[in-house]
């Protein structure tokens, strides 16, 4: 369980992160999505011990981050935003490293480096050298190495960003396949499709604050079902409606072209704070 | 100690996959240093009784010794800023204590290293000296007093630029007035004192005056083991306030 109280942090003038709240229950897959600048990555480093907080309190499991930051920190496993892996060490030396890090007995790591490898399908890479690995090859490895020491929580820093869709779709799966087996996903993404498609339940997070939380489903029924999007003078527009029926009685009135679509999380961002996510 | 084993494990498996690059890097310039001033001169020039290879040997030992120790702050650094590799290590639960001490072994790791390089480079050139106790624990002391250091401006820096920079100020005049290539006894009162201040003084001296014979100087060995607890506290300190 992830437990923040009024989290705060501040560089210079710019509030982060300010008077953060939220609750994470137990094998909850949760997503913090918002665009670039809202607060996302900070909460993330303030959770796993990279950034000190200004202000508030955060608890991992009952493990106070600031009081218990060991016991705080065996608690998580970490993807981080940008691929910090051992370039010059093979896929097998960084995962040892990262098991001794944790205190792992040398048999278990052996063995959980086999178990994580297969999880990933990268046995056949085992001793290859990080440098010669894809960007989503390396995004797999750094979901095994996260996972490595068996933390009850997962946090994930927009853990497809930069990556195809076919190897989004791979880690989709495997972080669904994770929270299978048991684990609290914590997840910031920018994506809109990545927050639908795997949370449990969303927070919109913006200059550091949270503008709507709730599961995806709630929070597009709140404005409608389906979409019309409408270019004019002024520019583009979008108006929401509950059933098809009431969008096309609405498209019969209008002569400009129109787009009917799903409402989606962005329409619900956008709605909330005038913002686009991307 | 499971911290601190990793931290140092990374370093030497690093090592091990730089090692013959490594190896010549740490022989080049020495080597060179070796042919020009000491070959070359070595005939010309004689120094209280000794051939200038003798007395330049010392003198690269403890150059050397200091310029290997303070290149892991660019390893550091490259994997701070570069490879984001020191964000593993702060989501670690290990100590600060663990990082810093692993750092630091593996500065010294690299100057040690650099010394076997020489003594083989010097015996090449038909020169070999006294090796012992104080020899050694005089190229330890100030491999720790530079990796440490090393550690500690690692932290402090905000760009590789910055890091370069540090070289060029501290280490680079050093190695060149720190009493390695000549004797500062013959420079003015007031220089010597100057020169004095550097740690690469003392530890020229100490590790000289063993491999040459001469009398020790305990005040060398105090000032350089006060250094390097000074500089590693130092290291402790900046390693806890890296985080941002």
């Amino acid at each position: 369980m992830i437990e923040i109280d009024q989290l705060q942090k501040s560089y210079g003038t710019v509030r982060a992160v300010d008077g953060l709240d939220l609750r994470v229950a137990a094998g909850e897959l949760f997503a913090f999505l918002g665009p670039n600048g809202a607060g996302k990555s900070t909460t993330i480093r303030m959770l796993t011990g990279l950034t000190r907080p200004d202000g508030g309190s955060a608890r991992l499991n009952g493990y106070d981050i600031r009081r218990e930051p060991v016991a705080a920190k065996r608690q998580c496993g970490l993807v981080a935003q940008q691929t910090n892996l051992d370039n010059e060490l093979t896929v097998r030396e960084n995962l040892d490293i990262h098991g001794r890090l944790f205190a792992m007995p040398a048999r278990e790591r052996r063995e959980r480096i086999e178990e994580l490898l297969a999880f990933v399908e990268m046995s056949d890479r085992a001793e290859s050298l990080v440098k010669t690995l894809s960007g989503g090859l390396k995004r797999r490895v750094m979901i095994a190495r996260a996972l490595l020491h068996r933390p009850p929580i997962l946090f994930l820093d927009e853990p497809t960003v930069g990556l195809d869709a076919a190897i989004r779709r791979r880690i989709w799966a495997l972080l669904k396949r994770t929270r299978q087996q048991g684990a609290t996903l914590f997840l910031t993404t920018h994506y809109i499709e990545e927050a639908e498609f795997l949370a449990d339940r969303v927070a919109f997070l913006d200059q550091g604050q949270i503008v709507a939380l709730d599961a995806p489903e709630r929070l597009m029924a709140g404005l409608g079902t389906w979409a019309i999007d409408q270019l004019d003078e002024s520019g583009l527009s979008t108006s929401y409606f509950a059933s098809r029926e009431e969008a096309g009685a609405f498209c019969t009135l209008q002569t400009q072209e129109l787009t009917l679509r799903r409402v989606n999380l962005e329409d619900v961002f956008l709605d909330l704070t005038g913002k686009k996510v991307r | 100690m499971h911290g601190f084993i990793a931290v140092y494990l990374r370093e030497l498996l690093i090592l091990k996959y730089r090692f013959k690059r490594q190896l010549s890097g740490m022989a080049v310039t020495p080597l060179l240093y070796l042919l020009t001033f000491g070959y070359a001169m070595g005939d010309i020039i004689r120094m209280n009784g000794q051939s200038y290879l003798e007395f330049l040997i010392p003198g690269l030992v403890a150059m050397s010794s200091m310029t290997q120790a303070f290149a892991i702050a660019t390893d550091i650094n490259v994997a701070r800023f570069y490879w984001k590799i020191f964000e593993e290590f702060q989501a670690a639960p290990i100590s600060n204590l663990a990082y810093v001490a692993a750092e630091t072994l593996a500065g010294v790791t690299r100057a040690l290293m650099a010394i076997i390089v020489i003594l083989l480079l010097s015996l090449c050139f038909g020169v070999s000296l006294h090796y012992g106790f104080w020899f050694w624990l005089a190229i330890l002391l100030n491999a720790t007093v530079f990796a440490s250091l090393a550690v500690a401006l690692a932290m402090l820096v905000k760009s590789h630029a910055d890091q370069s920079l540090l070289t060029s100020f501290i280490i680079t005049p050093m190695a060149f007035l720190g009493g390695t290539f000549f004797p500062l006894d013959n420079l003015p009162g007031w220089v010597q004192k100057v020169l004095s201040m550097l740690p690469l003084t003392h530890a020229s001296h100490a590790i000289r005056s063993s491999a040459l014979h001469q009398t020790q100087s305990p005040t060398d060995y105090w000032l350089l083991a006060a250094l390097a607890m000074i500089f590693f506290l130092l290291a402790l300190r900046c390693v806890g306030q890296a985080r941002d």
